[in-house]
């Protein structure tokens, strides 16, 4: 246990160290920092005297150990393009992006599960039909075209939902919300449909293959011989089994919204972290961009960690395996 | 002739006759892979030559004369007068262009790769399937996506125009190795304990030629199937960056990049400069991936 624990953590301060390195040669290697951070009238000896105080005439390695000891503290630096410290500007995003992630995670899981249920059950009928076909469209369309699509119909045609923005926020504990107005809410909705529906269809998918699957089992088939009500078999014993692949997966799904985030926030001028970061790719605005890379990796590197960590919990054939393998 | 015959006989042929879905998506593909190659002779009008827009033609709805010049365009045009049905043509050449270059990079690098850990074995191994692992926990739109920043970071801001398309192709390409290189290894080493590669050893066969004549020809099926969802797969990705605005400039539109346009005049109701270009994607993705899907099937032996 301790020794599979300690491998996997080792490979995830690799995995950091090396999307550190990466930030750290876009820091220090692309245009000069010197030149991007003085005016045209600076002499070539201050310029030297700043390089010398930045510590650019320092030995990589030193440089990139200075730059490793600063990420862990926080500090990016000031963005190019907005000056402003780098944290701060990701700090004061993030709400916004986990709001919407948040959200559309929550819609994706009970929609999903709702009508995998649902479809699994009535298999032959022509809603189930329908519901299946739409999600192989959906699966099949691009994010942001569904965002177009959604934008088209419910805030041109229909003028129900405003198509960009957060709407009215307020503040409560230093967290800019946008759940507690109604412009906030309504503004939610067309990005969290565009941002859940793909992980929807998924879990929608994986519920109904998985609830196929225990109808056919022999304790199904004793409960119903008990006599117990649809609801109870239905509810009580088969979903509850076909829960633990669904939580799985979407645990691991946590991270493709974050990544999907980026399109959703483009498509609907959201302004979250992955809006920021598209922007900070068009104006090449290196500590933005740097800062961004180590987040999205330390997220992902937490959310595999912790996967990992549950399957070693959860599945005692795991750990036997284990020690027959190695 | 008598190959033809052969051929039309095979297993393959057979289901691909039988399967009305595959022979619909064939066709699509082909006439528009067919559509984009002949654009330049086929195209009414040339999008990229400054000198034959007219700016007064801008916004021409389709089908109908434009109300200063007269002038009729058959899918209209956009705010600059583009004719909408040209640029979707030279579009959809570029984001295949984009699409199969990635698709061949990827599938090239992945097979080095996987035939290089599956016959070496050892440290080789573990690394590049460690590496392959971490890679495969991201979403292949985001390592695009980082590797396509990063890289443009890295250029001169005088060439970064110029060389969009092809870092572009390199970062979709880098993101979908992984695919190829774990299928191609699982087989390399299947393979190469196996009677008739050991004796092609023991004659003193090179390596190389042992690998490309006994293993790869084992593996093209699957990479087939990858590679033509892979296909899929990339348009669709050159298309999220381009629509992003991180893609292909704006000079050489793809037709990520005309959907990125089209959606600024959805408001005004200039509905057709996105409508087309969005369903030329559509249609495009759909019928790749509805023809790798059939592709995997047919190919798959336990569903004969």
């Amino acid at each position: 246990m301790f020794a599979f624990i300690l491998r996997r953590l080792v490979q995830s301060a690799i995995v950091m160290l090396v999307v550190a390195l990466v930030s750290f040669s876009l820091f220090r290697f692309v245009g000069d920092p010197v030149a991007s951070m003085v005016g045209q009238e600076t002499t070539l000896a201050e310029r030297e005297a700043l390089r010398e105080s930045l510590g650019l005439n320092d030995p990589i390695l030193v440089q990139f150990g200075r730059f490793v000891g600063r990420a862990l503290q926080g500090d990016f630096g000031i963005s190019y393009r907005l000056q402003q410290p780098v944290m701060e500007l990701i700090l004061s995003r993030l709400p916004a992006t986990l709001e919407l992630a948040l959200v559309s995670g929550i819609v994706a899981f009970a929609l999903g599960i709702t009508l995998g249920v649902y479809t699994a059950l009535n298999r032959r009928g022509w809603l189930s039909n329908f519901i299946m076909t739409a999600s192989l469209i959906g699966v099949s369309l691009p994010t942001f075209l569904i965002g177009i699509l959604l934008i088209w119909i419910f805030a041109v045609e229909l003028q129900w939902l405003p198509s960009f923005g957060r709407g009215e926020t307020v503040e409560v504990w230093g967290w800019k919300t946008g759940l507690l107005t109604p412009s906030g809410r309504a503004s939610l909705v067309l990005p969290a449909i565009t941002l859940g529906l793909y992980q929807m269809t998924l879990i929608m998918r994986l519920v109904r293959a998985e609830m196929l699957e225990v109808l056919r089992a022999d304790y199904i088939k004793f409960a119903r011989a008990r006599g117990l009500t649809n609801r109870a078999v239905h509810f009580g014993h088969a979903l509850k089994n076909t829960l633990v692949p669904v939580i799985t997966i979407t645990g691991l799904q946590l991270g493709s919204i974050i990544a999907f985030s980026i399109i959703t926030e483009t498509v609907f001028q959201w302004p979250g972290v992955g809006a920021l970061f598209i922007n900070s790719v068009q104006f090449v605005d290196v500590p933005v961009m740097a800062a961004y890379l180590m987040l999205i990796a330390l997220v992902f590197v937490i959310i595999n960690l912790t996967v990992d960590l549950l399957y070693y919990a959860v599945d005692p054939r795991l750990r036997v395996d284990r020690a027959a393998g190695h | 002739m008598n190959r033809i015959a052969r051929a039309w006989d095979s297993d393959i042929a057979w289901s691909f006759r039988h399967s009305p879905v595959a022979v619909v998506a064939a066709v699509v593909s082909l006439g528009m892979i067919l559509a984009a190659i002949l654009a330049p002779w086929i195209a009414p009008h040339d999008p990229f030559n400054p000198a034959s827009l007219n700016l007064m033609d801008g916004f021409t709805p389709p089908g109908q004369p434009n109300a200063f010049t007269g002038n009729s365009y058959l899918l209209g045009t956009d705010d600059q007068g583009r004719d909408i049905l040209s640029t979707i043509l030279y579009g959809t050449r570029i984001s295949l262009f984009v699409g199969l270059s990635a698709v061949l990079f990827a599938m090239v690098l992945g097979i080095s790769l996987g035939l290089l850990a599956g016959w070496k074995g050892g440290w080789v191994d573990s690394l590049l399937m460690r590496i392959a692992d971490v890679q495969l926990t991201f979403p292949a739109i985001l390592i695009a996506l980082l590797i396509f920043g990063v890289a443009r970071g890295f250029i001169p801001p005088g060439s970064r125009e110029q060389m969009a398309i092809w870092v572009l192709i390199i970062s979709i390409g880098l993101s979908e190795w992984v695919n190829y290189a774990r299928v191609v290894r699982g087989a390399a080493m299947v393979e190469k304990n196996k009677e008739y590669v050991q004796a092609a050893r023991v004659i003193g066969v090179h390596p190389v030629r042992i690998v490309a004549r006994h293993i790869l020809p084992n593996v093209m099926g699957p990479v087939l199937v990858i590679a033509t969802i892979g296909l899929a797969l990339a348009i669709i990705a050159e298309a999220t960056l381009s629509f992003l605005g991180v893609g292909v400039p704006a000079t050489q539109p793809s037709l990520g990049t005309m959907i990125r346009i089209g959606q600024k005049f959805l408001f005004s109701g200039e509905w057709w400069i996105l409508l087309f270009p969005a369903l030329t994607l559509l249609a495009l993705a759909l019928s790749v991936n509805l023809l790798g899907d059939w592709l995997r099937d047919a190919l798959n032996p336990r569903l004969r």
